[in-house]
């Protein structure tokens, strides 16, 4: 019996403690860095487009909401033809994020995705892509991947060296 | 101005008071347990989220009422009335002030027991109408509830009886002028306020609803505005017994400076509140602790509360 005493005055006293509540819309909570959040696509520091098309994050997402299509441009370069995230299954989880070679896709700590009409949820590339490198400044794919595209021979990437002629006798 | 209206009046506004307060209990109650949870509650409509119960009220009549075609229909719709019509009628007999009283009745307080005796058959017959094996779980706790509470309930207040001499409540309240009842009867104090937790079926005597093992118990299948009688019901219940605490046992109207009835009014307030903390404490009583705890405690205390009171009360006299 006292115990229950105890337990009312106890519950009573949180009377005059500070309420835990973040009153959303006016009080924006707190949201560390690497928070999972609404999914962008980057481009490098050059301007291009990150993404070369690889799949590997539709492959990796497991509730299968990430579509897209590859192509490629004149210097073979390989880039999405249509790249689409239906965020009404996404459970970001950035699965996707990790799975990325190139980290065009990336969870950024933008939360505010409610809509009246649920197709809204689905992000098309136009709204996906933004214009900046997002979380990675410096990284270009093109730039230390060893193969070659437009204006770019094998060889002479970053921290690459010319490849070796097979057929020379000289060291 | 002649007798008639001025009963007219008193019951119109006894009448609206009570729907208007167990509505905003809605409210209130939500608030309450927000803030001793650290959180807010509904704090967007209206001023303090006031106008959330009017958000409730539009919500709840506009819903679909729907009855299964299983029920058993006429049964299924008489249920949340039952509920609410006998606690609507216990109001009457509650003085709100000198001759600010429905039904001056000489048998008052039999006339409150005899209702919220009745008002457990909402309950038992939603459970039977309803025709689901949750539903039926809740009604035959309900039951069962009420076979555990109502007698100690009845004993509990048997102290107040002897000392005030009447079973009419204001003659209980009258009798209160020099001492508030609850000071000499403070364990038929205690006893009526567990009892008048269960009759309510509040936590931690929420048996016949249980969410977490029931769904929703007895109102499983119950939805739009029968749903929501259910829930005015007990929203009036705590108003009910906590106006019946303030009466029995705080002198019920009867305070300085302020006018009677607000007296009246701020004192089923307070018990209300700490109703809901009582809410915001105690986890839910499994059912064998329920009932053993009537009978093998409450029962034998209300027993003792009374031999003690009669022995006082005749050697005093
Ligand atoms: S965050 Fe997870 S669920 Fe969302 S798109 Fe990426 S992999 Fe799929
Ligand atoms: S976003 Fe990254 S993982 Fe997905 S297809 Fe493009 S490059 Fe591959």
């Amino acid at each position: 019996m006292l115990d229950l005493l105890k337990g009312i005055w106890t519950v009573f006293k949180h009377s005059f403690r500070k309420r835990e509540t973040v009153l959303f819309p006016e009080e924006k909570p707190n949201r560390p860095p690497r928070w999972r959040g609404r999914i962008i696509l980057s481009r490098d520091p050059d301007g291009q487009e990150r993404c070369v098309a690889c799949y590997l994050c539709a492959a990796a997402c497991p509730v299968d909401c990430i579509a897209l299509q590859a192509t490629q441009d004149e210097h073979g370069r390989r880039y999405p033809a249509f790249f689409r995230i239906n965020f009404s299954r996404c459970i970001f989880c950035g699965f996707c994020e990790e799975a990325c070679p190139t980290y065009a896709i990336q969870l950024t700590n933008d939360f505010e995705m409610s809509e009246y009409y649920r197709p809204n949820f689905v992000y098309e590339k136009e709204h996906l892509l933004i214009n900046g490198p997002g979380k990675y400044h410096d990284y270009n794919f093109y730039r230390v991947a060893g193969i070659s595209i437009g204006g770019k021979g094998k060889g002479e990437s970053e921290n690459e060296s010319l490849p070796v002629d097979i057929y020379s006798l000289k060291p | 101005m002649g007798e008639p209206i001025r009963s007219i009046i008193v019951l119109a506004a006894i009448f609206v008071g009570v729907l208007a307060t167990a509505a905003g209990l809605i409210w209130l109650e939500r608030r309450l347990l927000g803030l001793w949870q650290d959180r807010y509650g509904p704090n967007r409509a209206g001023p303090f989220g006031s106008l959330q119960v009017v958000a409730d009220m539009i919500k709840i009549f506009t819903k679909e009422d729907w009855i299964p075609p299983f029920a058993d229909k006429p049964v299924f719709i008489i249920a949340p009335s039952i509920i609410v019509v006998t606690t609507i009628l216990s109001f009457a007999i509650i003085p709100f002030g000198p001759g600010i009283q429905i039904a001056n009745l000489n048998i008052g307080l039999l006339f409150f027991l005899a209702m919220s005796s009745l008002s457990v058959y909402s309950v038992a017959l939603a459970g039977w109408a309803s025709d689901n094996k949750y539903s039926l779980l809740g009604g035959l706790r309900a039951a069962a509830q009420m076979l555990g509470y109502e007698v100690f309930m009845g004993l509990s207040l048997t102290g107040v009886i002897i000392l005030a001499g009447s079973f009419n409540l204001s003659d209980i309240v009258n009798a209160q002028r020099k001492m508030w009842f609850f000071i000499p009867q403070f364990p038929g104090f205690l006893i009526f306020l567990i009892a008048g937790l269960a009759e309510t079926r509040r936590i931690p005597f929420d048996l016949p609803e249980a969410e977490n093992e029931l769904v929703a118990g007895y109102h499983t299948e119950y939805s739009g505005m029968k749903f929501g009688m259910f829930f005015v019901g007990e929203y009036m219940g705590v108003t009910l017994i906590s106006a019946l605490i303030a009466t029995l046992f705080f002198g019920g109207w009867m305070g300085p400076l302020l006018p009677p009835p607000l007296w009246m009014i701020i004192k089923t307030f307070v018990f209300i509140c700490f109703f809901i903390l009582i809410r915001a404490t105690l986890p839910r009583l499994r059912y064998d602790q329920l009932i053993s705890f009537g009978w093998k405690l409450m029962l034998p205390l209300a027993l003792l509360n009374i031999v003690v009171t009669g022995a006082v009360a005749i050697a005093i006299n």
